[in-house]
């Protein structure tokens, strides 16, 4: 039994559908890597498996359990999935250690004492010890992402997405921020990204799914789809994008 | 090198305080002009003289403004404690107008209702309507003062406008915020108390204080209804003294508080505008 489980996932807004019968299997500890133009869906699938969006259709199955049952209550699952954002979407009122603290006072109901010597470990892990008292607008945008990440971590999520959280960064801070999802990968976190980082999916990815029009339509260990993509639209993307 | 010259200031500098200077002069001669035509010109006014002893007389003035100032402290009395009353009451009717669950559907249909009408209805009809009517129905004292119910006139008026710009401080909370905070596992409750009201509250800073600065001049309304605030004051001494200049008086103290609040509202919305950029 995979550790997530994706079966003919049908999402729509109005007329139009997102995402068209995606049928996805993530292993425990596996990082799976969602590829494709903009607006293929990847966000939106994202979005679906944490329960931001309800699905018209299809199951979700996290350790063999739907998720995706009209009318379950998703706190309950949703702390059990972090995700992190592409404009990181710290909470600008609160600091770096506030943003990390809240869910789990709130949530897991800890003192903030009882939470400190756990988080700050994290925020040090990081590289982050000396910018826990900072506001969001006192960081540069990989210290804020690196905190957006600690901030779901604190949650001791099961399962991390990640959505393009690379995109909004000035290039030279990318690899700050894709050398936690190695460090992430290293301690056995099950993790799907949807990337425009071709040179890190295929160097970190297990899998890698190329999604068009709301469907996947080739997935592989990356060498595989990389080298020797099947599809048309595969190879038409690949080309564009590896330029 | 350019910048040994005139004590350490660069060519572009200098030129930018040559500027500057030149702004200030005349700034300040074309401001002289204008004074000087105004107490050249007014008083050469037909009616000049007649209107200065009665608005503008410095007797009159000594004479009332202790008394004034007194009046005023009715006016602050009632302000503190409307003040309050308003803003928890704005933020209840603004949360009930956005609440979600269907259980709470006539709350949101109640804090509708309440906002149309009593931003809808002019606040002097408002003060007569609750001000003469419930004390009308008989009530023991203390409650039929006139204070309690002409407090309670300013504070439905003014929680109805509180409110709509709390709701607008509460949309103008980028939905990614709530979208992370969601993803966190919070509740819909911590995330609207945690998440959104913070960061809402504070973008309105600004819009609320304009609110209090009018909610200030508005205490004289009860006057209509018997306290005899600042304004009611200035009319007993006018009939007093058949002379208008302590309704001049009145206008002065309001200015003392309200110029200040009003500089101050400005700089935080300037303030903050910057910020936004
Ligand atoms: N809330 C929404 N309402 C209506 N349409 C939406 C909504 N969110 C997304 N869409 C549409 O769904 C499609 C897929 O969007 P999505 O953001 O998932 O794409 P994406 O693959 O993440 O693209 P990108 O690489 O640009 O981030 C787009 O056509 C978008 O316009
Ligand atoms: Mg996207």
């Amino acid at each position: 039994m995979a550790k997530l489980e994706l079966r003919r996932v049908v999402k729509r807004f109005g007329d139009t559908t997102v995402c068209n019968g995606i049928d996805l299997d993530v292993e425990a500890g596996q990082m799976v890597c969602l590829i494709g133009s903009s607006g293929a869906g990847k966000s939106t699938l994202l979005r679906c498996i944490n329960l931001l969006e309800p699905i018209e259709d299809g199951e979700i199955f996290l350790d063999g359990s739907d998720i995706s049952i009209p009318g379950l209550d998703p706190q309950s699952v949703r702390g059990r999935i972090g995700m992190v954002f592409q404009n990181f979407n710290l909470f600008p009122h609160m600091t770096a250690l506030e943003n990390a603290m809240l869910a789990p006072r709130r949530v897991r109901g800890l003192s903030r004492a009882q939470l400190q010597p756990e988080i700050e470990n994290l925020f040090e892990k990081f590289g982050l010890a000396d910018r826990m008292g900072n506001y969001p607008d006192q960081l540069s945008g990989g210290q804020q992402q690196r905190v957006a990440i600690v901030r779901a971590l604190a949650m001791r999520p099961e399962v991390m997405l990640f959505d393009e959280i690379t995109s909004a960064l000035d290039p030279q801070l990318v690899g700050e921020v894709l050398d936690v999802l190695l460090l992430l990968k290293q301690q056995g976190m099950t993790m799907v990204l949807a990337t425009h980082e071709m040179g890190f999916a295929r160097q970190a990815a297990d899998k890698v799914c190329f999604l068009k029009d709301g469907r996947i339509i080739e997935e592989g260990p990356p060498s595989a789809l990389f080298d020797t993509p099947q599809m048309d639209e595969t190879k038409a993307f690949l080309s564009r994008a590896l330029k | 090198m350019a910048n040994d010259e005139a004590g350490g200031l660069s060519r572009r500098e200098r030129y930018e305080k040559q500027q500057r200077r030149r702004s200030s002069l005349i700034a300040a001669a074309s401001t002289l002009i204008v004074l000087v035509a105004l107490v050249v010109l007014v008083p050469m006014a037909p009616g000049w003289e007649k209107v200065q002893k009665s608005f503008f007389n410095g007797a009159v003035l000594a004479k009332s403004f202790p008394k004034l100032l007194d009046a005023f402290k009715i006016n602050l009395m009632i302000f503190a404690w409307s003040a309050p009353a308003i803003a928890v009451l704005g933020l209840l009717i603004a949360l009930a107008r956005d609440a979600k669950s269907p259980a709470l559907f006539p709350l949101r249909i109640f804090g509708a209702a309440f906002t149309d009408v009593f931003r809808g209805v002019p606040v002097i009809l408002t003060v007569y309507l609750i001000g003469f009517g419930i004390p009308g129905l008989g009530l023991p004292r203390p409650w039929n003062s006139p204070y309690i119910w002409g407090s309670l006139a300013l504070i439905l008026t003014y929680s109805a406008y509180v409110a709509e710009i709390f709701r607008a401080g509460i949309d103008s909370v980028h939905h990614s915020q709530r979208s992370a905070a969601l993803s966190l596992g919070l509740s819909e409750r911590q995330v609207m108390r945690d998440v959104i009201l913070p960061q809402a509250v504070r973008n309105v800073v600004p819009s609320q204080m304009n609110m209090l600065i009018a909610l200030q001049k508005d205490v004289s309304l009860l006057s209509f209804i018997g306290p005899v605030e600042i304004f009611r004051q200035a009319g007993v001494f006018k009939s007093l003294l058949a002379n208008f200049t302590p309704y001049v008086g009145a206008a002065i103290i309001f200015l003392i508080v309200t110029i200040p609040a009003t500089r101050y509202a400005d700089y935080l919305m300037a303030r903050q505008t910057r910020e936004r950029r």
